[in-house]
């Protein structure tokens, strides 16, 4: 599983695949919008958490294809699926690697990226403690649209529109507690809510993604 | 009477030939008259005036749009379970009738809200678990044209279904959380035998309710004995291309 771990994280690095392109994907949508919506302060504040949780999970939409796409298309999938790593381990082991090359490099960027976007202070860590518990259930399910869409050619538009639903829990309560962080409010009920789907998305996930997998490759 | 023996396709096909008539006459007449009885023998309520009509379009075709995902969950795990094959097409005609009932229950619910609550559309609660409905039923129809082989559509959709069931409960009660309704609670609360609509509306609401619900009966019957005989035919095309 290591050794599964370590390879996915290299090719993710050295490839130049979803590693860069969700951080740069991040940037630019933070860079943007003031340019969209106008530089005043208070509307940047406002709209700062939302923008910055929508932002991140877009960023993780953007790279879910390359999951299992290459590897699917170079047969690596087949040796692994027949390997005696169990596909539920495989599942997660994957979740893991797209966690680490975007939703962690994403929480690590959001807090100087809200200073951009004029994010209060008292929002930072809310923000940044909602999206370090959020973004691995964003990878958990994101594996499970990949596991599904697997043996398609042109899958990438097709995850974003079942993954989209599925996402709505999450984005909901990290916002919601960002959004809570920023008028100075407790937002321990939204973050608790938020690391419950987390919890229950990493627990149970891996099973529907190996199963959509293993009818995949029937 | 067993499900099981409506796995064959053939018994299917007999069965639902002879009463498919039926159904559709009891469906027409049904909706027809909570519809006509709905619209032109009830009297404008008080404050919402004729506006109040849409309910006989709004609340069937609501109910109908949660009734449908159901029932494709129960199809989808006797699928799963047991490879019933009629059952999987079954899911698979619901879907679209689904998709249909959902849009219309969205368009009634903003024409009724305009007059009523100033705008088309609030992101309350039931509307917005409503809207993700919508995506739910595009995503697995979506996803059931995109697969090639049958049965691994057949497969995959199922368990689309069964994630994105415990996903849009979850949906259901964290958007409660997130904002208040705008949107009035139930009118006929089924637990516990009481209710909010007086029996001038009810009566023809009800024969409206059942009316939809045997539509949808209809509709999904057509539908599956439709994508059994294009079975067929791509069975008898197959067999043509080997034979020549």
């Amino acid at each position: 599983m290591i050794a599964l771990l370590r390879r996915d994280l290299i090719l993710a690095i050295r490839a130049g695949g979803g590693f860069g392109l969700g951080l740069a994907f991040f940037l630019i949508l933070c860079v943007l919008v003031p340019f969209g919506v106008g530089p005043a302060p208070a509307t940047l504040a406002k709209i700062a958490p939302g923008i910055l949780w929508v932002g991140a999970l877009l960023a993780c939409l953007l790279s879910l294809d390359r999951i299992f796409q290459l590897d699917a298309e170079d047969g690596t999938l087949d040796l692994l699926a027949t390997s005696p790593l169990p596909l539920e381990g495989i599942t997660s082991v994957k979740a893991l690697a797209h966690w680490l090359t975007t939703g962690l490099p994403l929480t690590l960027a959001a807090a100087p990226l809200g200073l951009l976007l004029n994010l209060p202070p008292q929002a930072t860590p809310w923000l940044v403690a909602g999206l370090a518990l959020g973004t691995p259930a964003l990878s958990v399910i994101g594996t499970f649209g990949a596991a599904l869409t697997v043996g398609l050619k042109r899958g990438g538009l097709l995850i974003s529109l079942l993954v989209l639903p599925l996402y709505m829990p999450t984005l909901l309560f990290g916002a919601e507690a960002a959004r809570r962080g920023a008028e100075g409010l407790n937002a321990t009920t939204p973050l608790l809510l938020m690391a419950g789907i987390t919890a229950g998305t990493i627990a149970l996930m891996p099973f529907a993604s190996a199963a959509a997998l293993r009818m995949n490759l029937r | 009477m067993s499900i099981w023996k409506y796995a064959n396709p053939a018994q299917f096909m007999r069965t639902t030939r002879w009463l498919l008539p039926w159904l559709t006459a009891l469906a027409v007449l049904s909706v027809g008259t909570g519809l006509i009885w709905g619209f032109f023998f009830t009297p404008d309520d008080f404050r919402q005036g004729s506006t109040v009509k849409i309910i006989y379009l709004h609340v069937p075709s609501a109910l109908m749009a949660i009734n449908a995902w159901l029932m494709m969950l129960v199809t989808s795990l006797v699928w799963l379970i047991r490879r019933h094959h009629v059952s999987a097409l079954l899911a698979r005609a619901a879907a679209p009738v689904g998709l249909v009932m959902t849009l219309i229950a969205l368009i009634t619910g903003g024409i009724w809200g305009e007059p009523m609550w100033g705008t088309y559309w609030a992101w309350d609660p039931r509307l917005t678990s409503f809207l993700i409905l919508f995506l739910f039923y595009l995503g697995y129809i979506a996803l059931w044209q995109a697969v090639e082989t049958q049965d691994t559509a057949a497969d995959l959709t199922s368990v689309l279904c069964l994630v994105g069931s415990v996903f849009a409960l979850l949906s259901r009660y964290a958007v409660n959380f997130w904002n208040q309704g705008l949107h009035q609670g139930t009118s006929v609360p089924v637990a516990t035998g009481g209710r909010t609509v007086a029996d001038v509306f009810f009566y023809p609401l009800a024969i409206s309710m059942l009316g939809f619900g045997l539509m949808f009966i209809v509709l999904v019957l057509l539908r599956t004995r439709t994508e059994i005989r294009a079975r067929r035919l791509q069975a008898l095309l197959a067999r043509e291309r080997a034979a020549s």
